[in-house]
């Protein structure tokens, strides 16, 4: 093809699609559709005669492209290699779409020129559509058939003509070529050169073979003429872009290189081109290395991916949640242990008590008394003065008038940092939770997820055996759960059954909520009586301290042999409700051991807070936060111990059991509810004792440490997976809020109540001699302002923000409502795009119908006046 | 660099390299494995382009196909008369299309290739079973891979034919975030 006739064909789309686009193009087929054929040939008419005959060719391929859309936009480096690339492409998009618009856009005239048709052109035209596009047409669009007018109003619909790109022309390009050769397959292929592969074609006998070669050609070389006015460096990445056999690029470039005339220099090409790509290969590698890096920092990602796939994502969830909370612990350790630990530590208080160390068989251990008593584990140890390097300064507590050296004001720098802990855990909690929210409870209900995993979960660079049957459980597994969460329905049972389930329910929620209630009195009346049995001793000093120590260890172990065994009772509760969703099974479960462990949590509060630090003297105590400590401290390890015992017996000898005893098959199902809930009691505790023990996260690291390759061993050896599988996309969510909201809550209020409100050790500790801890910040606002003038409104600022609640009260207050409108905001957002995706479901039934009324008028208008004469062909294809 | 004149001549390597994604380096590396699969077929001698084919058994057997589900599939895609005998251009074709440089949409319409089993140019209910019956192997029972189907089917078909075109795929895999780094085989 020449290129004068080509560049007349892009005048006049010029003129042509500015006149008609968006809604004129629809409406005309709707007004007049049955001659459109006819109309080609007017058009025609005023071009050259090759062209005409090219422009008719590609008019099936239009309606091709119905069935084989490619919108897509072609990916360049920068937008103004696009320009470059869209110019250069612009023959083919333009001639397209001239194609399109001159079909549609002369149906109003062609009633006079309809008379005027050439039979045979046209006739040519309708054998190539029926013969090569036929069936793939009528594959499209549920099966129906349409006929060729249709189709056309169809493939020139805006939707489909507006992502016209580059890549859409070679595509079609190449399924046509693939057609081709697919038919050429029968054949002996003598594909030296492009045009020695005629023979082949001819000898399939039927002249739109040769015209669909022709076709071919044609369109060969306008690629060819559009590669070759791309600069060296595009070419060569839309050469390598392209879906076509290497062998047809390969002509293409050497069609490119003839025509070129080696005009450009060749050498460069590669040279430069190679350099490019290797650095872009360095800096993707570069990437991979960093990414990979970056994922091998992550904790246990091995361990975890094992768990993931072996047990689903259910049991994947309680140990994502276990190393977050390490992660929480390990900022409050480095927290705790860089400001206070360590400058105490270096401090060397001389306030050193000769402490007497009584070896009591290691039980120190177990109940954090005795040598431990005056440790850096406890508040106690802690002093109250500055802790200084460098010159030393005599007044204790005028911190700033020592200029020389460096002064640590321990009361401050305590009370700060145990704030300052406080508020970032709960920001990042808070930020944790609105992120954990926004992947579970998505606005847009993501679709598709299960054909994204379908079709691009397997990786296709594992080639070991067994990584490859890792990936395989994994990939059925989530297969299953996504399955399980989609399936999920309603069963209906009969109204009497469905009383009787009521009635079970209910009777299993009254022995949940009466268990729990006796066990928090026990609890109560229990430590009730160990506190009276201390007063008393208190007054003798007891003979035995073997047996002293021993009983501080009875309310922690009563109280964790308590959450050892009420959950089971739970599940044996839940057994018997007989759940069938295992997910709302999970969330029962996790609602009755909360309601346990937060009321069990609340009434140890109030015996520490309430009983023991109200009446420090009576008990004999130097130093109630340091027993509080200890205390915190002996939960904590029992909590561990009992978690201990209750995964050997619990699940090792349970799974013994069952299949030794009862011959089950089955091992026991891992009590997700269960041991999360645990998580989080020890968490609580954990975060209760910083105040009092700032070494407690470290036990709480090593006890969690411990614990997660204990529960992977457990899990391995005693457990399976779940029978109902099911997604835990929403359980992180849970974990987390759950986290937040009882238990930091909890803790934080404890903690702040302790501040604010109780009276700090006399004679221990960093706060020893003022009313309450709050006011050691009191006090260094005061300082602050006696030595610095400027400084003044200090004090009144802080009586003001800090002691007035009406304050705090006020920016809860402005926190909330601006959590509402988000929530309020988010809502709306998914109201909007529910409703968007309904009106795009009905416009496309629309759309449908108009199709059809289309296809209707035009057949009936056609049955009533035959105006042309039909090639057999098309009646075959269409009948 | 001796060996690259009795392989290929200089043109052929240019034209490798600008048609795929390799360096000259790597051709003579790809010959290399090519050669290896089948030493009697190959020749070493690639100047003046032998018309040779290596049977599908022969490169299925590769360690970096022969654990993968679709290796069939993969074969036969890029196998120019579609039952799996791969000239040395199409087993080049091959792995430039799943080396990491291969842009998405290359990656996109190559893998609805090989997920269109029947080759009919749409994912349908067979297809979409064949692929799963290939991912999981028996992990999931028969009633579970049909409602998968129908989910999968359900979810991705934009157009209601109750089928999945290339424009329906290529727009799930557009939000598939790890579809680059999966459809990729290191040689």
């Amino acid at each position: 093809m020449s290129c004068p006739v080509i560049q007349s064909e892009q005048k006049f789309v010029g003129e042509r699609s500015t006149e008609f686009s968006g809604l004129d193009t629809i409406r005309a087929p709707l007004a007049d559709i049955p001659s459109v054929g006819g109309v080609l040939q007017q058009d025609d008419e005023d071009r050259a005669g090759v062209s005409s005959r090219a422009s008719v060719r590609t008019e099936p391929i239009m309606a091709q492209r119905v069935s084989f859309d490619f919108d897509q936009v072609p990916e360049f480096e920068s937008p103004v290699d696009e320009d470059g690339v869209h110019d250069s492409f612009s023959q083919l998009i333009q001639e397209q779409s001239h194609d399109l618009h001159d079909v549609i856009e002369m149906t109003p005239l062609d009633l006079e020129e309809e008379s005027r048709d050439d039979v045979e052109c046209e006739e040519s035209a309708v054998y190539q559509r029926s013969d090569s596009d036929g069936p793939q047409q009528t594959d499209h669009l549920i099966g129906e058939r349409w006929s060729s007018d249709t189709l056309k109003v169809l493939s020139s619909m805006p939707s489909r003509t507006i992502g016209r790109s580059r890549g859409a022309i070679i595509s079609q390009y190449c399924n046509r070529t693939m057609q081709l050769r697919r038919r050429r397959q029968s054949r002996p292929s003598i594909q030296h050169f492009p045009r020695s592969a005629r023979p082949s074609i001819r000898g399939y006998g039927m002249e739109t073979d040769s015209a669909g070669f022709e076709e071919e050609e044609n369109k060969r070389e306008r690629l060819v003429n559009n590669l070759q006015n791309l600069s060296a460096g595009d070419r060569v990445r839309v050469l390598r872009a392209m879906p076509l056999s290497l062998s047809e690029k390969k002509e293409l470039r050497m069609l490119v290189l003839n025509k070129a005339e080696h005009s450009v220099s060749q050498s460069q090409i590669p040279c430069c081109s190679q350099l490019k790509y290797y650095i872009i290969i360095a800096l993707r590698h570069g990437w991979y290395g960093w990414l990979s890096f970056l994922s091998s920092l992550q904790l246990w990602q091995t361990a975890l991916k094992c768990v993931g796939g072996r047990f689903g994502t259910g049991v994947l969830s309680y140990f994502v949640f276990l190393r977050t909370l390490l992660f929480f612990n390990v900022f409050l350790f480095l927290v705790t242990g860089v400001l206070l630990v360590v400058p105490q530590a270096i401090a060397h208080p001389d306030h050193d008590q000769n402490v007497t160390v009584r070896s009591t068989w290691g039980l120190e251990v177990l109940t954090g008394a005795g040598y431990f008593s005056h440790s850096l584990l406890y508040y106690g140890y802690y002093s109250n003065r500055m802790l200084q390097t460098g010159h030393s300064c005599s007044a204790p507590r005028n911190g700033t008038s020592c200029s020389s050296g460096l002064s640590y004001n321990m009361p401050l720098v305590y009370f700060f940092t145990i704030g300052a802990a406080f508020f970032i855990t709960c920001i990042i909690l808070v930020y944790s939770m609105s992120k954990s929210f926004g992947q579970s409870f998505r606005i847009d209900k993501s679709k598709g997820l299960l054909t994204i995993k379908v079709f691009s979960s397997w990786d296709f660079k594992v080639i070991k055996k067994s990584s490859v049957k890792l990936q395989r459980a994994n990939i059925s597994t989530q297969l299953k759960e996504l399955v399980a969460e989609v399936n999920h329905q309603e069963l209906k049972f009969p109204v009497l059954q469905r009383l009787f389930r009521l009635f079970i329910h209910t009777l299993a929620w009254i022995m949940c909520l009466g268990s729990t209630i006796a066990c928090v009195l026990a609890v109560y009346y229990f430590s009730e009586h160990m506190h009276g049995d201390l007063l008393k001793r208190a007054g003798s000093r007891s003979s035995d301290p073997l047996l002293e120590e021993a009983r501080l260890l009875a309310v922690p172990v009563f109280v964790s042999s308590f959450n050892l065994l009420l959950p089971g009772f739970f599940n044996a509760v839940a057994w018997m409700e007989e759940y069938d969703s295992p997910s709302v099974l999970n969330y029962v479960s996790i609602s009755r051991n909360l309601l346990l462990k937060v009321s069990v949590l609340g009434v140890l509060c109030y015996h520490w807070l309430g009983r023991v630090a109200s009446d420090p003297q009576s008990l004999g105590l130097e130093c109630w936060e340091s027993f509080v400590g200890q205390e915190l401290y002996r939960f904590l390890l029992m909590d561990f111990i009992f978690m201990l015992l209750g995964t050997f017996f619990g699940e090792f000898l349970w799974r013994v059991f069952s299949q030794k005893a009862l011959k089950r098959k089955r091992k026991p199902v891992f009590d997700i509810a269960r041991n999360v809930l645990e998580l989080i009691y020890g968490q609580t505790l954990a975060w209760l004792g910083v105040l009092f023990s700032p070494l407690l996260p470290a036990v709480q690291i090593i006890k969690l440490i411990f614990l997660f390759y204990m529960k992977k061993v457990s899990l391995k050896m005693n457990c399976q997976a779940s029978g109902k599988p099911w997604r835990a996309c929403q359980m992180t969510t849970i974990f987390i809020t759950l986290l937040c909201f009882p238990a930091f809550l909890g803790a934080a209020v404890c903690v702040t109540y302790t501040m604010w409100t109780i009276k700090p050790s006399s004679r221990c500790g960093p706060f020893q001699g003022l009313k309450t801890m709050f006011q050691a910040g009191k006090r260094w606002f005061q300082e602050l302002a006696a030595v610095n003038p400027d400084l003044h409104w200090l004090p009144t600022a802080h009586a003001y923000l800090v002691e007035n609640p009406l304050f705090l009260f006020m920016s809860a207050g402005i926190f909330l409502i601006v959590i509402y409108f988000h929530s309020q905001v988010v809502d709306g957002q998914r109201k909007i795009i529910e409703l968007l995706q309904e009106q795009i479901e009905n416009e496309g039934e629309d759309k449908k119908f108009l199709i059809t009324r289309l296809q209707d008028i035009h057949e009936g208008k056609r049955g009533a006046t035959p105006r042309r004469v039909k090639g057999p062909s098309e009646d075959s294809s269409y009948s | 660099m001796g060996n690259k004149q009795t392989i290929f001549t200089d043109e052929q390597l240019d034209a490798y390299q600008d048609c795929t994604f390799f360096t000259r380096k790597e051709i003579l590396r790809l010959h290399g494995r090519y050669h290896e699969l089948a030493p009697h077929l190959v020749p070493m001698d690639y100047t003046n382009d032998p018309d040779v084919k290596v049977p599908l058994a022969l490169i299925v057997n590769m360690p970096e196909l022969k654990e993968n589900p679709f290796r069939n599939r993969i074969v036969e895609s890029f196998s120019e008369d579609g039952q799996g005998n791969l000239s040395f251009n199409d087993f080049v074709d091959m792995f430039s299309v799943l080396s990491e440089m291969a842009p998405r949409e290359l990656k996109a319409i190559y893998a609805f290739k090989i997920y269109d089993f029947n080759v009919d140019n749409y994912i349908c209910k067979e297809d979409l079973e064949k692929t799963l019956n290939r991912l999981t192997k028996e992990e999931l029972t028969p009633e579970e891979v049909v409602l998968v189907c129908e989910k999968a089917i359900e979810e991705a078909d934009l157009d209601g034919d109750n089928k999945l075109s290339f424009a329906d795929f290529e727009n799930m895999i557009s939000r598939a975030p790890d579809f680059l780094s999966t459809f990729h085989i290191r040689i």
